[in-house]
């Protein structure tokens, strides 16, 4: 059979590519088995596990402080928020309750790891669109101040390793709180400055608006968390609902998006990053003093009482959980991580079925993931 | 919360088998355990009637059989007297494979109801219903069950792996897994030449 | 009105500005040109442990006596220590064999947080590649162990707080030495005062002889 008996039929209709492994947009080692009719995508089926480490097993063979490091790799781009999701389930897990000033400290970080979040999202979803590093690097000059902050904080620029059960491994320096406020000062005008660079921008109008809407029952029936499921019109933040830590004193507004295509769920971030900053005035105004760690926790050693516990916080891909079983020893029985990046992903396939090959890296961008977080 | 749920479950689907799973620990988030007859039943009635729409998390976790020892009281007559005995009893527990689900409500901001269900051993009955056509959000989630443990779910679209790649045999999440002597090495097309070439070069020796 | 292209011609304005201010503003010019430019690190920059020792001979000064916390509580297990002997065969306080392999060491810091005796502590030189990954990035105990002084220059506050943290051990173990040592000399004179009052009868012959 020659290749002309098959014009017309399915088979010379289609296309199949692999977008991936290796591929600059995916966010990692992802990869996508698309199938194409001329531009249009018919299929699309994810591939994952490039980046498997098998971090579930890892930590039920060392202990529940030694855990604590492999969580900052999950999602790489925001390890804080990582370290605050996992003692937040061990001191659910364990009863145990957190210092005053911990708290504050946990909600300053993690605020600030939501600003850089947000800003290297901004910078990666432009660079997936053919803007190429130039409003990457806009970003990444604020992000950059973030992380230099982080450095003096922790001693490391990303894999910070900064939660303990009960409250944080470190106190701020002195003259940190000064420099954060400056940092978090200056962020409004740098979202401003990236508001008149991309806002009124028809290309990027052009190519966010209308691409891949989803609906509010098909967002929360497909498990979509975080700004994705905000931009589709649900009102479910889990700062709000749950009100972990001290989010409930707070004042913040819960951005939310009316049709949930691409560009809501671009400039739902912005807009988010600008309540954190709201946050972040308020927490560094109200920190008090005192210890940062609860003296009758213990890190060295520890050995929960048995029983079950799932706790969830709000990070900024979505609702990032923990699902720990203790049967009393010193190491975790089951150490389950609910990823938000790979839940995220379920309703992929729904959303690019009509659109454009070029559509899908735009739509992989604004979900907004992290192959660390996917695969584990 | 959990025991209201489980009430106007028991209301709504009377002889069905659902029971309370008491979480010892701090943290008093009890599950409910269903039997996998009655689970697309009542993971239907808890979506639809309690407004429980956001499947959160599914994870598999491996009970391998163990041994549980009692301490146990007994009377015994000992030459006419009545007497008490304390002897410890050893009771062998089946093993089995869990599929535990974290459910929440965005409708009504309520959560989280967690609902179990058991497999009946690890390796013959290791077959579950899929709650994927209730919840859309557990379709990834219980690949990668069956993939790191080896849950079969019946009904579910597309069982595939996730994780792991399509040839592999071993579910590594279990507790009896094995690691392979060196990860780094994974059987290929080309693997086939390399042996030729190695034959080759012992036979010949050097310089062939 | 809405002129089709003024988004886009918005954008380029901020892309000039960013530009022509390049040339004005220093903060716009963030790119630090390495190598010739080295980056100042912030003082609790940490990158692999190293092993800590007082005085001038590494040998004698090291802190480290070998009680394998550290060892335990690594996440990747990139340390390996064996505890040293003495010439009878008995277990002494030191390590024979201390290697960090930096390879697999994902610099947690946890080594140092559990270490009792202040011996193990974050070093922060980053440019450590080398061509053999397993001769030269397996650091022995002569390639960790950095004096004191070393310690007091890179981390200043840290270092002040632990050297703080030892003197005042010290002088704790002194003032119990010392007090335990009057409290013995005090108990000694007791009995020897009990001893006289017990038998006068018997220091006489002694005194006239």
């Amino acid at each position: 059979m020659s290749a002309l008996d098959s014009v017309g039929s399915d088979e010379a209709r289609t296309l199949d590519i692999s977008l991936g492994p290796q591929h600059p947009s995916t966010h990692g080692v992802f990869r996508m088995n698309v199938t194409l009719e001329g531009e249009t995508v018919v299929k699309l089926k994810p591939v994952f596990g490039y980046l498997h480490r098998n971090h579930e097993k890892i930590a039920e063979k060392n202990s529940w402080l030694a855990a604590m490091p492999y969580t900052d790799r999950l999602d790489y781009i925001c390890p804080i928020t990582n370290n605050w999701a996992y003692a937040f389930a061990v001191e659910k897990l364990a009863g145990i309750e957190v210092a005053e000033r911990a708290e504050y400290l946990r909600v300053i970080v993690g605020e600030l790891t939501r600003l850089q979040n947000h800003a290297a999202f901004l910078g990666f979803v432009l660079g997936d669109m053919g803007a190429w590093g130039s409003a990457l690097m806009y970003a990444f000059r604020e992000r950059e101040k973030i992380l230099d902050l982080f450095e003096s904080l922790t001693g490391a620029r990303m894999m910070c390793n900064y939660m303990r059960f009960g409250g944080c491994r470190c106190d701020l320096p002195p003259g940190w709180i000064e420099a954060a406020l400056k940092v978090v000062d200056y962020f409004p005008a740098f979202l401003d400055e990236m508001e008149a660079l991309l806002t009124g921008n028809e290309i990027l109008l052009a190519r966010l608006q209308g691409v891949a809407p989803l609906g509010a029952a098909r967002a929360i029936n497909g498990g979509m968390s975080g700004p994705v499921l905000r931009a589709s019109g649900v009102d479910y933040d889990i700062r709000k609902v749950d009100g972990y830590g001290i989010y409930n004193r707070f004042k913040f507004r819960v951005p939310r998006g009316e049709v949930g295509d691409c560009y809501d769920r671009f400039m739902l971030r912005v807009i988010e990053a600008r309540e954190s900053v709201g946050i972040l005035k308020q927490a560094i105004a109200g920190l008090p003093g005192g210890p940062i760690v609860n003296p009758k926790a213990k890190q060295r050693g520890f050995r929960p009482p048995a029983g079950e516990a799932y706790g969830r916080i709000e990070s900024p891909k979505g609702e990032l959980g923990f699902y720990l079983i203790s049967d009393g020893s010193d190491r975790p029985y089951r150490f389950r991580i609910r990823p938000p990046s790979l839940i995220n992903l379920t309703l992929l396939e729904e959303l690019c079925i009509g659109t454009k090959i070029a559509d899908v890296m735009i739509i992989l961008g604004t979900v907004d993931i992290v192959l660390g977080e996917v695969d584990r | 919360m959990i025991t209201d749920v489980l009430e106007k479950i028991h209301s709504r689907f009377p002889g069905v088998r659902v029971e309370l799973v008491n979480n010892p620990g701090p943290s008093a988030q009890h599950s409910l355990l269903v039997d996998a007859k009655d689970a697309r039943a009542v993971a239907g009635f808890l979506r639809d009637e309690l407004h429980f729409d956001f499947a959160s998390n599914v994870s598999g976790v491996d009970w391998p059989p163990r041994k549980i020892k009692e301490a146990v009281v007994r009377k015994e007559t000992v030459d006419g007297v009545e007497k008490e005995v304390k002897e410890t009893v050893e009771h062998d527990v089946p093993g089995c494979l869990e599929a535990v689900y974290h459910l929440y409500s965005v409708a009504r901001k309520c959560g989280p109801i967690t609902l179990r269900m058991r497999t009946g051993d690890r390796d013959k009955n290791v077959t579950l219903p899929s709650l994927t056509p209730v919840w859309k959000s557990a379709d990834f989630q219980e690949r990668e069950v069956f993939d790191l443990f080896g849950i079969r779910f019946e009904g579910h679209p597309d069982l595939r792996r996730l994780l792991m790649w399509e040839e592999y045999a071993d579910h590594p999440m279990r507790k009896d897994f094995v690691a392979p002597d060196d990860f780094e090495y994974e059987p290929t097309p080309h693997d086939e030449i390399l042996k030729r070439v190695k034959a080759r070069a012992a036979t010949t020796g050097e310089g062939a | 009105m809405n002129i089709p292209g003024s988004g886009i011609f918005k954008g380029l304005v901020v892309t000039a500005r960013n530009f022509v201010g390049s040339y004005f503003e220093k903060d716009r010019l963030t790119t630090e040109q390495y190598p010739e430019e080295r980056p100042t690190l912030p003082e609790n920059a940490r990158s692999f442990p190293f092993l800590v020792y007082d005085g001038t001979d590494p040998e004698t000064g090291m802190r480290c006596v070998s009680c394998k916390i550290c060892e335990k509580e690594c996440p990747p297990q990139c340390i390996f220590i064996v505890q040293d002997r003495d010439a009878a065969g008995k277990a002494i306080k030191r390590p024979k064999v201390f290697n960090i392999d930096i390879a697999v060491c994902m610099s947690c810091q946890i080594c140092v947080e559990v270490c009792p005796f202040e011996s193990i502590r974050m070093d922060n030189a980053y440019e450590l590649s080398a061509y053999d990954r397993f001769s030269s990035l397996l650091l022995d105990k002569s390639k960790l162990l950095k004096s004191n002084t070393y310690y007091r220059s890179i981390h200043p506050t840290e270092a002040a707080e632990t050297d703080g943290r030892i003197e005042a051990d010290r002088l704790k173990k002194e003032a119990a030495a010392a007090a335990k040592a009057a409290a013995a000399q005090k108990a000694a004179a007791e009995k020897a005062a009990k001893a006289v009052e017990a038998a006068p009868e018997l220091q006489k012959p002694e005194a006239s002889a």
